[in-house]
């Protein structure tokens, strides 16, 4: 049976963990259909057309599907769902909110972050913040999953050549949940989930203001800024910086840690990363211990060197 | 209006757990145990509602073993007003906690239940959602800012690229993210108060639910352990090694 991948996007470009679900889905089968719901979202549904393995796209349009709500999504999804053996969305806020609701519609017990496929019906997630690895089977005769970015390199965005079938979706809009309003953070650097290199900054910081000298850093490098809970608490950013358990996921070429004493929370949302460096005031900081590189400084004198040296 | 509160016991979130030797789980015996972070978080949402006068009445719900009971006292002392405790010792998945909290609803006739996000130790965000489904209910999930009135919620979600608000007809299932708010400590006072609050009984066969395992836990590893690295002396030297030795930058 074939394979149901639930799009990630903005009307206009295909969300990069996206890609790293159809990779997990090609783990598990070949016949992958991907759902691009939206509105005026023609140029998603093209380019996932042509992505790596993809062989079909399902694409369904409405005004109300600008900003689809879980509500909709979910009952869109459930129709199709006796097509498919599995059904992957990526383990982002956009996949967490509407794939268990699915799966209790469904009567699944879903399998939440998966980071490896081990055969069709067997799956790794971690669970305790990462502190342990869990491999666990699922017994449903519809597997409902979601995937972890991190866990997957992306399939190629080219090569692919897939019919686009559109849906009908009218009757599943639902009345009882609307979108307002959002407020996103603009940014001209790149996205923390997709950026090569990270600088993130902690309470050490002090304040906002101080986040500006991560960010000369970041542009120099071309890298993106992130955070540890206590400095979005605190308001020095917006939340959408947070990395960590209960935050973003990240798996970078380098992941700098500025001011960051290194709580379990935020090692599980980094300790991935291919090199790590740490700076820090207090050498006996936790985060030394997962460091490739360990500054013992005052971040205040080390930042605008470091800028410097750059 | 009724608000209906999930709280689970779990691993307190300060220590390290460990994988047992057999690879059946994590070392829970003689650990300490606390509310889970968000659950408590939901607590303290419901009693500023009822401190504003929009919440009524406080019902606090644990699956679990009968040491739950003490997680339930806490919410009490936090200002819940009743306590109902799903005795069970068996794992309880996510797609069972909403089929049981589903005949709590029922039972109860909540306006609203307010649930954490995510457990810290199954880490699943799952229940609320599944909940909001089996009763056909609209969900808020990851809120960091919910307004009630006329019948509806206005629920401020946590996003990847920021916040988003969503409006829900009521009845509705919300869950709390880091930022919801700030909970309060118990006071002692309040502590002696909530023993004296009553904590109902009941187990899943009573509530109708068959609670067994969809999914099997086939092995719990340790994660792969990075190697500590090195310290270096100065800024030169970092950006030294950047370039030359790990060849990132
Ligand atoms: C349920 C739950 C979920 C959580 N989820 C997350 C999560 O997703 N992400 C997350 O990050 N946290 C999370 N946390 C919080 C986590 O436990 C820590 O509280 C948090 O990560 C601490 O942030 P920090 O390292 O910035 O602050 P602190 O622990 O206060 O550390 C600040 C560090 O800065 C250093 N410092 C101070 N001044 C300077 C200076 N001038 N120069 C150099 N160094 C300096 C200090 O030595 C210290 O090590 C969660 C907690 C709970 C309970
Ligand atoms: C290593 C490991 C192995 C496991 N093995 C098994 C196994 O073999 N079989 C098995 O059945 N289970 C097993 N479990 C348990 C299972 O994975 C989860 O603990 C369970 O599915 C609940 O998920 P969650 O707490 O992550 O739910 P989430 O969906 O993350 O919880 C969200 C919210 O729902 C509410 N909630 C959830 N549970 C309860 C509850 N009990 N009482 C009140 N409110 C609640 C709370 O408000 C909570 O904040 C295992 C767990 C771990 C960590």
């Amino acid at each position: 049976m074939a394979i149901l991948v639930i799009a990630e996007h903005n009307n206009q470009e295909l969300g990069a963990a996206t890609l790293s679900t159809i990779a997990a889905a090609l783990k598990i089968g070949n016949d992958i259909h991907v759902l691009v719901a939206g509105k005026s979202s023609q140029p998603v549904a093209e380019s996932v057309s042509v992505c790596e393995g993809v062989t079909k796209v399902l694409h369904a349009e409405h005004e109300a599907l600008e900003h689809a709500t879980a509500e909709s999504l979910t009952a869109i999804v459930v129709e199709l769902a006796s097509n498919y053996s599995h059904i992957l969305a990526a383990a982002s806020t956009f996949g967490k909110n509407f794939m268990p609701r699915i799966g209790a519609k469904l009567d699944v017990q879903p399998i939440s972050d998966i980071i490896s496929v081990e055969s069709e019906d067997t799956f790794k997630r971690p669970v305790y913040a990462g502190n342990a690895i869990a491999t666990v089977q699922s017994t449903d005769a519809i597997k409902v999953i979601t995937v972890r970015a991190t866990g997957f390199d992306a399939v190629a965005t080219s090569g692919g050549s897939a019919v686009v079938e559109s849906l009908t979706v009218d009757g599943h809009i639902s009345q009882k949940s609307k979108f307002a309003s959002q407020e996103l953070t603009k940014s001209e650097r790149p996205e923390l989930t997709a950026a090569k290199i990270i600088i993130s900054g902690g309470r050490g910081m002090g304040s906002g203001e101080n986040f500006h000298m991560l960010e000369e850093i970041a542009d120099k490098l071309g890298a993106a800024v992130g955070a540890s809970r206590a400095a979005v608490d605190a308001g020095f950013v917006p939340n959408d910086y947070q990395v960590g358990q209960t935050g973003k996921i990240v798996a970078p070429e380098l992941y700098i840690a500025v001011g960051i004493s290194g709580a379990i929370q935020h090692l599980a949302g980094m300790k991935d990363s291919k090199v790590i460096v740490a700076i820090n005031k207090d050498e006996e900081a936790p985060i030394f211990q997962v460091a490739d590189y360990g500054l013992v400084a005052d971040l205040f004198q080390a930042i605008p060197e470091l800028k410097d040296a750059l | 209006m009724k608000i209906l509160v999930t709280v689970k016991r779990v691993v307190d979130y300060n220590v390290k757990v460990r994988v047992k030797d057999d690879n059946s789980g994590v070392e829970t015996a003689n650990v300490k145990m606390s509310m889970n972070p968000f659950c408590e978080i939901a607590v303290e949402e419901a009693v500023r509602l009822k401190e504003k006068g929009v919440a009524s009445e406080i019902i606090v719900a644990s699956i679990g073993p009968a040491q739950a009971q003490e997680t339930l006292r806490t919410a009490l002392a936090l200002g819940a007003d009743k306590a109902i405790l799903v005795k069970t010792d068996e794992e309880v998945q996510p797609l069972a906690v909403a089929k049981i909290l589903k005949e709590i609803v029922a039972k109860e006739s909540p306006e609203m239940v307010i649930m954490g996000k995510q457990s810290i130790d199954g880490d699943n965000n799952q229940s609320g959602q599944m909940l909001a489904a089996l009763l056909d209910w609209p969900q808020g999930t990851f809120a960091s800012e919910i307004n009630v009135s006329d019948g509806k919620v206005a629920v401020t979600r946590e996003i990847d690229g920021g916040l988003e608000t969503l409006e829900l007809t009521l009845p509705a299932v919300v869950t709390s993210d880091l930022r919801l708010n700030e909970p309060r400590f118990a006071s002692l006072p309040n502590i002696m108060k909530a023993k004296r609050k009553p904590l109902e009984e009941v187990s899943s066969a009573d509530l109708g639910v068959d609670i067994a395992p969809r999914t099997k836990t086939l092995k719990v590893e340790a994660p792969a352990q990075r190697e500590a690295g090195i310290k270096v002396d100065s800024v030169a030297e970092l950006v030294d090694k950047l370039k030359n030795e790990a060849k990132v930058i």
